[in-house]
């Protein structure tokens, strides 16, 4: 099957607009209706639910931020009374309470019927056994992608993260033809293949459906080699709805946009001014359908671009960049910003290095210190000495041009970087600001 | 027949790394026949002559050591002053650039065996026999 909902995939242009306009002025309603703290954004900036007449007039409206779910926890952002709400998600923020996220009923259909056409994108359907290696619970990822698997029909495997051995076993045992978790937990899970004596012939898998954290395409024809799969990027965030907001086709162009439920805007995350098609700049998100936590022009900090060329496979919903990093993952680096995924980038365009790395960042007399450490791939010739500080001096060069600082290049030996079951952690900060 | 193997090990300079190598082979019943350290202010590389480079190999890399197998030559010369000049020489007259070398403990009084890496191993050998110096096959030096 080629789509799973062809008529709203492949809708006109003018046709998806009209659509979502009127989703959008009938979100900002009841938000407006019935979230309080909207009510009083929309006030202070002199605005009301019927000033949105057509969909540029959504840049109106105030913005949401993770701070307003973090100021208003749990309930006083929900649209809907706690008797209306099927389940609740949330996220954990690093520091304190975490961010909680309310779904009616009819929230929970349409993120799976969002999943569903995720997964028929990559080319899963029925006869598919799914592996959601994502942790079940709080954090959307597990759960997410397990209503949209049912909803296509296919055997799911709920494995939830962790483990392993158990993964790999269950992997090989089972048969899975789709194996969906985070990119790096798929990295590792390849790297144990060989540990666990089992070939990438044993496995059935066909397709890898990969998110949740910033990711290289050097990464994905990384995983894509080790597994024997396509690798699929996948979108989303609990603040918007889970994953499933986005995904890429099998064109690989770009992630389709689930327009008809998520309209997405691109800002200059300084002056907030809205950036034409085409342009770098962080995500907004508008939920058009969702009822339980409405969300209306949140921020996402995401960095990317979009287009809304039609794409090759068909479908007209617009389509986002691979994420080029988080601006809160962003480092300042004697005033240069840098994000973790171009060092990633440098690292995989050139050979004879590894996707596992961590960057160490220290501030010693006043100046800022950023050491790259990388793991040595495990069959690399090494035997010469002169070879290896070739590599570590060509990979500190090339970062050097590319992104404009210097930095210390430390090769480690293999598997001796720390491991993630989950989102992978990238960066010591070790600055006292 | 004489082309050694020989196993390089890619080493942080951490605290216990050498005597995590050690240990593992010493598990596996391996004896190590030769061996030396070379090293930088951030890593090192251990290059080993041992009794089973295969099993060796596998071990170290299943435990998640980088290793790799390198062909290397070993030279038996008089355990005498002079005899290694006097093989410098041989190389230099056949043109062979010496990557690096270090010497095996323990080997029969009166003899002394050195190993060498150089480039084109294969091609040396037959230089280095025809200057009739004395080679050692593998199966020797596994025996040693």
């Amino acid at each position: 099957m080629k789509y799973w909902d062809e008529k709203h995939e492949c809708m006109d242009r003018k046709e998806l607009e009209r659509l979502q306009l009127f989703r959008l002025q009938k979100t900002v309603a009841a938000a407006y209706q019935s979230v309080g703290p909207f009510r009083q954004k929309m006030r202070d900036k002199g605005v009301l639910p019927g000033d949105v007449k057509t969909l540029e007039d959504i840049r109106l409206l105030p913005f949401m931020s993770k701070q307003d779910l973090r100021d208003y926890y749990p309930f006083a952002l929900f649209g809907k009374p706690l008797s209306e709400i099927a389940r609740i998600h949330a996220s954990s923020g690093t520091t304190g309470k975490p961010i909680v996220i309310g779904y009616t009923k009819n929230d929970l259909d349409i993120w799976s019927e969002v999943v569903a056409r995720c997964l028929t994108m990559v080319g899963a359907d029925k006869n598919d056994i799914i592996q959601i290696s994502y942790g079940y619970g709080l954090f959307t990822g597990g759960l997410g992608l397990h209503d949209g698997a049912g909803k296509i029909g296919a055997a799911v495997i709920p494995a939830s993260s962790g483990n392993s051995q158990r993964q790999i076993m269950l992997m090989k045992d089972l048969g899975a033809t789709v194996l969906c978790c985070t990119p790096s937990y798929a990295l590792y899970l390849s790297e144990l293949l060989a540990e666990f004596g089992v070939k990438k012939e044993d496995l059935k898998l066909k397709y890898a459906v990969l998110g949740a954290e910033a990711w290289t395409s050097g990464m994905a024809r990384e995983i894509e080699q080790r597994l024997g799969v396509s690798a699929h990027n996948i979108y989303g965030l609990t603040e918007v709805i889970g994953p499933g907001v986005a995904i890429e086709c099998q064109a690989g162009q770009g992630m389709h946009i689930s327009e008809d439920h998520f309209l997405v805007e691109v800002i200059d995350p300084e002056t907030e001014e809205v950036l034409p098609d085409g342009m770098t700049g962080e995500l907004v998100f508008t939920c058009l359908t969702k009822e339980g936590t409405p969300t209306i022009r949140y921020r996402t900090r995401d960095l990317s671009k979009i287009t809304k060329e039609k794409c090759s496979c068909g479908r007209t919903l617009a389509r986002m960049d691979r994420i080029m990093g988080r601006s809160d993952d962003m480092l300042t680096i004697r005033g240069v910003n840098v994000y973790p995924s171009q060092i990633e980038s440098v690292l995989l365009d050139m050979g004879q290095t590894s996707p596992n790395y961590h960057l160490v960042v220290d501030r010693v007399n006043n100046l800022d210190i950023l050491e790259v450490q990388m793991e040595i791939p495990g069959d690399l010739a090494l035997d010469g000495i002169r070879q290896l500080e070739a590599l570590a001096v060509g990979i500190r060069r090339k970062i050097e041009q590319t992104l404009g600082i210097s930095c210390k290049v430390t090769l480690v030996e293999p598997r001796s970087l720390p491991r993630s079951e989950g989102k992978a952690k990238r960066v010591t900060d070790r600055r006292k600001m | 027949m004489y082309g050694i193997k020989q196993i390089s090990v890619f080493l942080e300079n951490k605290e216990g790394r050498l005597a995590k190598v050690t240990k593992i082979l010493a598990q596996e019943k391996i004896n190590i026949r030769a061996l030396c350290v070379a090293d930088t202010a951030d890593f090192g590389i251990l290059r080993l002559i041992v009794n089973r480079p295969d099993a060796a190999c596998a071990f170290l890399k299943k435990a998640g050591f980088a290793v790799t197998i390198t062909e290397v030559i070993a030279v038996k010369m008089a355990d005498s002053p002079g005899s290694l000049s006097d093989f410098l020489q041989v190389l230099r007259e056949c043109g062979v650039n010496l990557e690096y070398m270090y010497a095996f403990g323990g080997v029969a009084k009166g003899s002394a065996i050195n190993v060498i890496r150089v480039d084109r191993v294969s091609e040396v050998f037959g230089l280095l026999l025809e200057k009739g110096v004395a080679l050692l096959s593998e199966e020797e030096v596994y025996e040693l």
